[in-house]
C-alpha cells in the first residue's frame, strides 16, 4: 500500500512537471504570425459560436431555478421580498455563472480540445509537424488558450445577463413576488467589483480548461482507447483543479 | 549524404538500437529494410529527430543533427519533406490546403504561385482534381500520394518514407514505389524508405540496410540482396513461399 502511495505521489510531481515543460513549448514565438491569427479566429469561432446556444439555456433553466429556491426560502415577513432579488444576483453573478458555466465548458470545449489534439497525435499529424520544423505545442495550443482566455469571459457575461432574465421572467410568470421588487433587489447594492470578480475567475478557469485538456491530447502514447481516457482524465482533472482555484481566488479577492 | 554512426536507442531499460552504422547516399533511394519490430522505424525518427538517440550521432553533410541548436535544427528541417505510414495528412484541411500548408509556413510565395506550386506537386504525382477534397474523402494509395506531394511542396533535399506501401495493393504499391524512384532521380533528392515490401527490394533499392533486431546485418543494393550468403537476409527475403521459389530458379 505504501508503495502504491510513493508511485502516484511521484506520478503526481512528474505530470505537473511535464505540464509547466509542455506550457513552456506552448508559450513560444508562433512560427508564423499571420497563420497564428488566423487560427486564433477559427477558435474564437469554433468556440465561442459552437457554446452560445447551450450555455444561454443552461443559465437561463439555473436562473429560473435559482431565484425559485430563494424565493421558497424566504418566507418570513421580516425579510423584505426584494431580497429574493439580490440573492439571486449575487448567487448568479459571484459564483453560479462563472463556476457552473465553466465547469459545463470544461464538458464542451475541454473535451473537444483533448479528443481534436489526441487524435492528431494518434495520426502522427503532430509528428508530421514537428518534421516540418513547425513547433506542434506553440501551432496548434497557443491559438486555443488564447481564444479560450478571450471567449470565454465574454461567455460568461452573456451567460450572467441570461440567467438574470430567467430569474425575471420566472418571477413574471410565477407572480411569487412583484417584478418591481425583484427589479429592485437586482440593482440593490450593485458593486462592478463583482463583475470583475466573475471575470478574473473566469480567465483563470479559461486558462486551466484549456492548457489541461490540451496536455492530456498531446501526451497520448497509443490509440483509440487511450484518447477516450484521456478525455476523461482531462475533464477530471480539469474540474478537480477548477474547484480548488475556485475556493483560493475567492479567499484571495474577497 | 547522411551518414549514422554507432546509434543506439533505449526506451527505458529496452534498447532497441545497437550500435548502428550505415549511409544513406545523396541522390538515390536508400532502403531500410528488416521485419515488423526490428527498429526501422525507430532508426528513422532517430534520422528525422522524432528521438534523440542516446548513443552515436547523425551527420547530414558532416553536420550532426542531435547536437545543433535550435534555429540550425529547424533551418536542417525545412529541407526535409517526411511521408508517413498512415499518410498524416491534416484531416481539418482539404488536400490543397494540406500541400500548401509547407509553402504558407516556409515561403513567402504569392497565393498564385502557391496555388501554381500545389497544382504541380498534384499533377506529379497524379493527383487531379482532389484539390478541394478531405483525407477522409480518398483511398490509401491517393492519401499517399497526396502525403508524397506535401513533402515534396518545398523542394526537399532529404525525402523520408516510412512504409509507403503498407495497406497498399502490389498494383498500388508499384505506382507508390516508380513515383518515390521518379522524384529522387527528377529532383535530385536523398530518400531513405523504410519497407518490408520485397517488390521495393528488388526494384527501387539503390542502397539497401537490413536491420535485425536492432542490429544492422546487411548493407548492401539490389543486385546483391537476392544472392546473398547472410542466414538472416535471407530468411527474411525468402520467408514466403513465392520468393523461395525464385530462388530455387536463380
Amino acid at each position: 500500500m505504501r508503495i502504491i502511495s510513493l508511485a502516484m505521489i511521484e506520478r503526481f510531481f512528474i505530470t505537473i512537471g511535464e505540464y509547466f515543460i509542455f506550457l513552456r513549448k506552448v508559450f513560444s514565438k508562433p512560427d508564423k504570425w499571420s497563420i497564428f491569427f488566423k487560427k486564433l479566429v477559427f477558435e474564437m469561432d469554433t468556440m465561442g459560436i459552437g457554446s452560445m446556444l447551450i450555455v444561454s439555456i443552461v443559465s437561463i433553466a439555473m436562473g429560473s431555478v435559482i431565484t425559485t429556491q430563494t424565493a421558497m426560502q424566504i418566507e418570513s415577513s421580516w425579510i423584505p421580498t426584494w431580497t429574493v432579488g439580490f440573492v439571486s444576483r449575487t448567487s448568479i453573478v459571484m459564483e453560479l455563472c462563472p463556476t457552473i458555466i465553466s465547469l459545463l465548458l470544461v464538458g464542451n470545449l475541454g473535451s473537444r480540445i483533448t479528443a481534436e489534439i489526441g487524435s492528431m497525435r494518434v495520426t502522427e499529424q503532430i509528428d508530421a509537424l514537428e518534421v516540418m520544423g513547425i513547433h506542434p505545442a506553440s501551432y496548434l495550443v497557443l491559438p486555443k488558450v488564447i481564444a479560450s482566455l478571450i471567449v470565454n469571459p465574454v461567455l460568461i457575461i452573456f451567460s450572467i445577463f441570461f440567467a438574470l432574465l430567467g430569474g425575471y421572467v420566472t418571477v413574471i410568470l410565477t407572480g411569487m413576488v412583484s417584478m418591481y421588487d425583484f427589479l429592485d433587489g437586482l440593482t440593490y447594492c450593485f458593486r462592478v467589483y463583482d463583475i470583475v470578480y466573475a471575470v478574473v475567475k473566469t480567465f483563470i478557469f479559461a486558462f486551466v480548461m484549456s492548457s489541461v485538456a490540451s496536455f492530456y491530447g498531446y501526451k497520448i502514447e497509443g490509440g483509440a482507447l487511450e484518447l477516450g481516457k484521456a478525455s476523461t482524465q482531462g475533464i477530471v482533472v480539469s474540474s478537480f483543479i477548477i474547484l480548488i482555484l475556485n475556493v483560493l481566488v475567492t479567499q484571495i479577492m474577497l | 549524404m547522411i551518414e549514422v554512426k554507432q546509434v543506439s536507442k533505449f526506451f527505458g531499460d529496452r534498447q532497441v538500437l545497437f550500435d548502428i552504422n550505415t549511409t544513406f547516399e545523396e541522390g538515390k533511394v536508400n532502403l531500410i529494410i528488416g521485419r515488423s519490430g526490428s527498429g526501422k522505424t525507430v532508426l528513422m525518427k532517430c534520422l528525422v529527430g522524432l528521438f534523440a538517440p542516446e548513443e552515436g550521432v547523425v551527420l547530414y553533410n558532416e553536420r550532426d543533427f542531435h547536437h545543433m541548436n535550435e534555429p540550425e535544427q529547424h533551418k536542417l528541417r525545412a529541407e526535409m519533406g517526411m511521408v508517413f505510414q498512415g499518410s498524416a495528412l491534416f484531416d481539418s484541411m482539404t488536400i490543397e490546403e494540406n500541400v500548401m500548408f509547407p509553402l504558407d509556413m516556409f515561403t513567402n510565395m504569392s497565393n498564385e504561385e502557391k496555388h501554381e506550386r500545389v497544382d504541380f506537386c498534384l499533377h506529379r504525382v497524379d493527383l487531379d482534381d482532389v484539390n478541394r477534397l478531405y483525407p477522409a474523402e480518398l483511398s490509401g494509395g491517393m492519401k499517399k500520394r497526396a502525403a508524397i506531394a506535401r513533402a515534396i511542396a518545398c523542394n526537399p533535399k532529404y525525402l523520408f518514407c516510412d512504409e509507403p506501401n503498407s495497406g497498399l495493393d502490389p498494383k498500388t504499391s508499384l505506382v507508390i514505389d516508380n513515383l518515390i524512384y521518379d522524384i529522387t532521380h527528377e529532383f535530385g533528392i536523398t530518400t531513405i524508405v523504410n519497407t518490408h515490401d520485397l517488390n521495393s527490394v528488388i526494384t527501387i533499392g539503390e542502397t539497401i540496410s537490413f536491420i535485425y533486431e536492432g542490429h544492422l546485418e546487411w548493407f548492401g543494393d539490389k543486385d546483391g540482396v537476392l544472392v546473398s550468403d547472410n542466414q538472416k537476409l535471407n530468411d527474411f527475403i525468402y520467408a514466403q513461399p513465392l520468393t523461395q521459389r525464385i530462388r530455387k530458379s536463380l
